[in-house]
């Protein structure tokens, strides 16, 4: 019997207290998620239980129980308390998928930090403007990653410490740089857990936007109360369940359900920090015997491609239930799963803002492959016009998704953005910026994006970091930067590019402009294409036509030119 | 051959390893995380502009890129002798 048991049913007699209740928390109480994941485990007799089971590249595979995790965060809660971090101050995380990372998201939420977790294959860069939003005062990273840190060191006064969890005890550290070894530290049993309350910032998650600077997300301790739930009741996260979330902590779902939901729920979660490859993914499931896989559809795509003969090798009957986030999941996948598995990927539609699970797909309900699903119970959304922001009385019509703010995982605001943040609301709804329609069930469909953000495997890229990076290159006069279709990643980042006089195209300077982007952004903002032009459409004011050149490569109607430049 | 390995293993050394991880021509590139799947595409672009070849999108698996020494099988496939 799954948890959620009936989808009618539970919307019906739907309310947040319900998970309050079960996790034993009043109004006014003191509420931290640290404590939550590992010290109320183990007070609910689960101390020995496996919490994380963490596999590296190379093979080498370390476990820990609840109570590991609870003296753990406890230490490096500790670390941070003694090397003069306070409350509040923001703690970045920037490290591969190691268990530092999530043992240490729970330790700086002890002492009452606020996790900044960074993906780690940003560039200088990129992790340069977020450190720098947030004024970040330490951050904790492995050695391979700290000579970016270094990089930009100079630039950041406000970070005082810089913590290498696996440094060379041969060479010295650097300016601002400590060494903690989380194998080697004294555990620390009893630890003074800060006493956080429902409001209380706890999570600094950064995201992309049309323009301007990445978004600081700020979540609150009291997240958890939707976390937990959604987490129950989507992935259906059982005590028996072996669990494995694919995504990095360094986006939101690697957090969310990565660390908190799987750990607030006592499941035993599985971590693999290795590259992809199908054989690696099967095999991992296999040893593991995975029951609860929560992944991605560039992952699910990426495993279609690699074909069906690979799974043949692996027994992966101890998959029970398989759930999927980051983009729309077409419905080939979950036709595909289906059939190579035995049981569907269900979509789940969440982002980085709305903190935990808004649009599903639920054990026991009847699934339409290809459709978002119907909300969460507690959430109220719909799909509204995109002028007049009022709810569509009609089915089927296609408008921008709506959602009823006041759930508890609603971001707070956007880190010294009021002014953004307040554009997120319109008639009383939050809207994430997506296009659906709702069929005469109540399914909802994706359609697309209502900007120009670039959704590329999950991973939101904004075109105007993009552009503005390709700007420092010296041959670069000119650049727009749009999406286009792409198999795995369901779109990749495509750049159109005028040269300044003096520099020809050619396949090398392509490449090297790649890479260009590539070191300074991320691998994620790499233009996996360039096409050197000789002009940009533009209007006749100057602003350029990026809307033409999507069309282009989508194959759609390019639309009104009138006010083109050169039309 | 050995130079193809050598110039290789020199440019994923000079473009993917921050710091002074040891890359031999066995180092798993893909599932050892040095190159993530988004940055193959300009690891092929390189082969692919240094050896004047062209590698079709379904040989450019995770897999074939996954050391130096494949990568080598991989673009001797494509090199005009």
């Amino acid at each position: 019997m799954s948890h959620i048991g009936s989808y009618e049913e539970r919307v019906k007699q739907f309310d947040w207290s319900l998970s309050e209740k079960e996790l034993d928390y009043q109004s006014g109480n003191i509420i931290n998620i640290g404590w939550y994941c590992s010290d109320r485990i183990c007070r609910m007799g689960k101390a020995a239980k496996p919490a994380l089971i963490w596999e590296g590249s190379t093979g080498i595979e370390k476990r820990y129980t609840y109570d590991d995790l609870r003296l753990c965060s406890n230490t490096i809660g500790h670390f941070l308390r003694g090397l003069g971090v306070q409350p509040g101050e923001r703690v970045c995380l920037f490290m591969d998928k190691i268990p530092e990372l999530y043992i240490g998201f729970l330790g700086i939420l002890k002492m009452g930090g606020i996790a900044q977790p960074l993906f780690s294959a940003f560039g200088d860069e990129s992790l340069f403007v977020r450190l720098d939003n947030a004024q970040t005062t330490a951050i904790i990273t492995q050695k391979k990653h700290a000579p970016k840190v270094r990089k930009i060191l100079d630039k950041m006064p406000y970070l005082k410490h810089i913590i290498i969890v696996d440094a060379d005890p041969a060479k010295p550290l650097l300016d601002r740089e400590v060494a903690f070894d989380l194998d080697q530290a004294e555990k620390i049993d009893a630890f003074e857990i800060h006493p956080t309350y429902a409001e209380t910032p706890s999570v600094l998650h950064y995201t992309s936007g049309t323009t301007g600077q990445p978004k600081g997300v700020k979540h609150v301790h009291y997240s958890l109360i939707s976390q937990y739930l959604t987490a129950k009741w989507v992935l259906d996260l059982q005590d028996s369940d072996i669990y494995w979330c694919t995504a990095d902590p360094g986006w939101v779902t690697g957090t969310s359900y990565g660390i908190i939901g799987a750990f607030s729920n006592g499941v035993t979660q599985c971590v693999l920090d290795a590259g992809f490859s199908a054989d690696n993914w099967y095999k991992f499931i296999e040893k593991n015997r995975i029951t609860m896989w929560y992944s991605a559809p560039t992952a699910i795509r990426s495993l279609m491609k690699a074909g069906e003969e690979v799974i043949k090798k692996y027994d992966l009957s101890s998959l029970r239930h398989l759930a999927s986030v980051g983009e729309p999941l077409n419905s080939e996948a979950v036709i595909w799963s289906e059939r190579v598995f035995g049981k569907p990927f269900l979509d789940t539609y969440w982002q980085t803002e709305t903190g935990s699970i808004m649009i599903s797909n639920y054990p026991g309900m009847k699934i339409k492959p290809g459709s978002m699903g119907k909300p969460f119970p507690g959430i109220t959304a719909t799909v509204i016009h995109p002028e007049t922001y009022e709810p569509f009385n009609e089915t089927g019509k296609i408008g921008l998704i709506a959602i009823k703010p006041g759930w508890p995982s609603m971001m707070r605001m956007y880190w010294k953005n009021e002014e953004t943040y307040k554009k997120k609301f319109q008639n009383g709804w939050y809207l994430p910026g997506d296009r659906s329609s709702i069929d005469n069930e109540g399914y909802f469909w994706f359609v697309g994006r209502d900007d120009d953000v670039i959704n590329t495997g999950g991973h939101l890229v904004s075109p105007f970091e993009v552009e503005s990076a390709l700007l420092e290159h010296p041959a670069v006069a000119e650049s727009a930067v749009v999406s286009k279709p792409d198999f795995v990643n369901m779109e990749v980042v495509k750049a159109f590019v005028t040269l300044k006089p003096g520099f020809v195209a050619s396949k090398d300077l392509d490449l090297d402009i790649m890479n260009f982007v590539r070191k300074k952004l991320s691998p994620l903002a790499m233009p996996q294409e360039i096409e050197f032009i000789d002009s940009l459409p533009k209007t006749r004011s100057g602003k350029i036509m990026r809307r033409i050149l999507h069309a282009k490569e989508w194959g759609e109607e390019i639309g009104d030119t009138s006010t083109l430049e050169n039309d | 051959m050995d130079e193809m390995k050598e110039i290789i293993k020199a440019y994923v050394i000079k473009e993917y390893v921050e710091d002074d991880t040891e890359v031999t021509y066995d180092t798993p590139l893909i599932s050892g995380g040095i190159v993530d799947s988004f940055s193959m595409v300009s690891l092929k672009r390189f082969l692919e502009n240094k050896y004047s070849i062209s590698i079709p999108d379904d040989k450019a698996t995770p897999e074939a890129f996954d050391s130096v020494n494949k990568i080598c099988v991989l673009v001797r496939e494509f090199v005009k002798e």
